[in-house]
């Protein structure tokens, strides 16, 4: 039995320092938000603060600076909020009825264009990046909010696309066969029978979107214009582009702000969030 | 509008049903059946115009640009292979280069024996797997940008880390990578493979539990050493969840530029500098249109190399 013994405990040393490593800057993200600056100068990263206080969660949500514009990550919170509901909604849309029109009605020549869609997934953003500005003012979008939206549906096709197509795959072809004899159309199956039976990946799809596009910085740096720059260009800004003393508790408020929709996410959905990336691996 | 009937009449009144058989036996319902032919395909439009426009004619727009002298605008003329050759001399572009590989390697493979040194571990059928599993995997949801500001102050010489252990009785204590041009890019490494180990870990842990559990009895009667059917039984029967893996990784490691950005800005100087914050700097800053274009291709040739040989041997795998 003895050597059982010290293997266990060799196991579980093993899980809790490296539990450590990945909790360590959670812990002094939070700890430093809640420190004043006179704490902070002291260089004590691990202590717990002294004085609880939210001043710098306060200063970092309506008035942290970003060059003149001092209204704090407020506004590319709902700046964030707006560039997500619709590129949420619209990529997860055309995701399922590009898998559903490939998987089940078969047009000639589709498969072809999806095989082409799933090497596009490989493209680097650098190469499209600039082609891509100009087709966007060209037609009129450039730095606006429907412009951003536009971007975001074109780089998540490919995933979104491959996940409903792989779902609608593992359909029974008798189900589809039996609503077409029933006399459904094309868009009569997909809304009342594909659709509602889609809710499992629906939800991966959303969460896969929700914090992607959360977190996305490059395409919202050039894409949505100075009205519209989402959480994660604001929090660079605020931090990057500050002179003068750096306010670090201020600094981590805002990073654990900016962080708090993805991390919700995430604590919220659990497993599902490991579905949806084992599913959008397959891209692989 | 009420569809036509067809000619033997099998349809009830409103055409809400149709036999596909017979659809086509009058000239009104085979103009029908083309119509709905298209359908389909007018559902795909957003799909092909998605991949016409914007993958394929962006990315030979940007072939195309990375031939010619571009700079502010794009220009018509032809300059051969010119740019490529700037580029190669260009010795920022050098750098980044040498540092994505170097980011690259230490990332994935760091990355991957941790991973699955976690998803080992764990499957040893510990207490709080659930827990330890959440705390492995959080980072993966935060962004590029919270992880490389976070540890960014961690790093920071003058009040992360160094000052911290300085304080506990450490005066010599010295970790300053982050400002030393020689070692920052090991700090971008660090940050990296905290935000993505636990990725790794996911997908290598779900690979473990589709393994037999014949295979541990079996090895259990032959008195083989746990670690010892990991290494050479269990590791080389995941290869499929490795090949998932590198390749996530390898896309990962040719966009870094986020980390960079808020990490580091691609200093101290240049020396974190990275392909993506070139061709970005470049384009964008420097109005280098066409070296950015030529920068672009060349990360793009770099990805199908590397990325080809493992999506053929799996498509060959999976007809096979």
């Amino acid at each position: 039995m003895k050597p059982r013994h010290v293997g266990r405990i060799g196991v579980y040393t093993f899980l809790a320092f490296a539990a450590l490593f990945f909790l360590a800057p959670l812990y002094i993200m939070v700890v430093t938000s809640l420190k004043s600056m006179d704490e902070i100068r002291l260089g004590q990263l691990f202590a717990l603060p002294q004085h609880f206080n939210l001043d710098a969660w306060r200063t970092a949500w309506s008035e942290a600076c970003t060059g003149v514009d001092c209204g704090g990550v407020r506004v590319g919170f709902w700046n964030s909020v707006a560039i997500v509901v619709p590129s949420t909604v619209l990529p997860i849309g055309i995701g399922a009825l590009n898998g559903y029109a490939l998987s089940f009605w078969k047009p000639r020549g589709a498969d072809a264009l999806f095989a082409v869609l799933m090497l596009g997934a490989f493209i680097p953003v650098q190469v499209m990046i600039y082609p891509l500005v100009k087709v966007v003012a060209a037609i009129g979008l450039f730095s606006s909010l429907p412009g951003i939206v536009l971007v975001h549906i074109v780089f998540s096709m490919p995933v979104m696309t491959l996940l409903f197509r792989n779902y609608y795959a593992a359909v029974p072809a008798e189900l589809f066969k039996a609503a077409r004899i029933d006399g459904g159309g094309f868009w009569r199956i997909f809304v009342q029978l594909m659709l509602p039976m889609s809710t499992p990946m629906l939800i991966v799809a959303a969460i896969m979107q929700i914090t992607g596009v959360w977190n996305d910085y490059v395409l919202g740096l050039v894409f949505a214009g100075r009205d519209n720059l989402p959480m994660t260009v604001q929090l660079n800004n605020v931090i990057n582009t500050t002179t003068g003393e750096r306010l670090y508790n201020v600094n981590m408020a805002a990073t654990i702000l900016t962080s708090m929709v993805p991390l919700a996410v995430y604590f919220v959905s659990g497993r599902w969030f490991v579905r949806g990336i084992a599913a959008g691996a397959v891209k692989g | 509008m009420n569809p036509p009937r067809s000619a033997s009449g099998a349809s009830p009144p409103g055409g809400q049903r149709q036999w596909p058989g017979k659809a086509g036996s009058t000239a009104f319902a085979g103009w029908r059946r083309i119509l709905r032919g298209l359908v389909p395909w007018g559902a795909l439009l957003p799909m092909a115009l998605t991949v016409l426009v914007a993958y394929l004619g962006a990315t030979l727009w940007s072939l195309r640009v990375s031939m010619s002298s571009a700079r502010t605008f794009p220009s018509d003329d032809f300059v051969g292979l010119a740019q490529y050759e700037r580029l190669f001399d260009n010795e920022r572009w050098q750098l980044s280069l040498q540092n994505l590989a170097l980011y690259g390697v230490l990332f994935i493979v760091a990355t991957v024996v941790i991973g699955f040194l976690l998803a080992v571990f764990i499957d040893q059928k510990v207490k709080g797997e659930g827990a330890l599993r959440t705390v492995f995997l959080y980072p993966y949801a935060m962004s590029f940008v919270a992880t490389g500001l976070v540890w960014q102050w961690v790093l920071n010489p003058g009040s992360g880390l160094q000052q911290a252990v300085r304080q506990m009785g450490w005066p010599d204590f010295t970790f300053d990578w982050i400002i030393d041009q020689d070692k920052v890019i090991y700090t971008v490494v660090i940050a990296s493979v905290w935000q993505a180990s636990g990725l790794v870990m996911a997908l290598m842990l779900a690979g473990l539990r589709g393994i037999d559990d014949e295979l541990w009895k079996a090895a259990r009667i032959d008195g083989i050493p746990t670690w010892r059917v990991y290494l050479s039984i269990v590791l080389p029967m995941m290869g499929p969840t490795l090949a998932t893996v590198f390749v996530l990784l390898f896309t990962g490691v040719v966009k870094v530029f986020d980390a960079v950005v808020a990490m580091t800005q691609g200093g101290p100087g240049t020396a974190s500098d990275v392909p993506a914050k070139f061709i970005m700097d470049h384009l964008f800053g420097r109005a280098n249109l066409a070296l950015a274009s030529a920068g672009a291709i060349v990360l793009l040739l770099t990805v199908l190399a590397l990325v080809a040989p493992i999506l053929y041997a799996r498509s060959r795998g999976r007809s096979a």
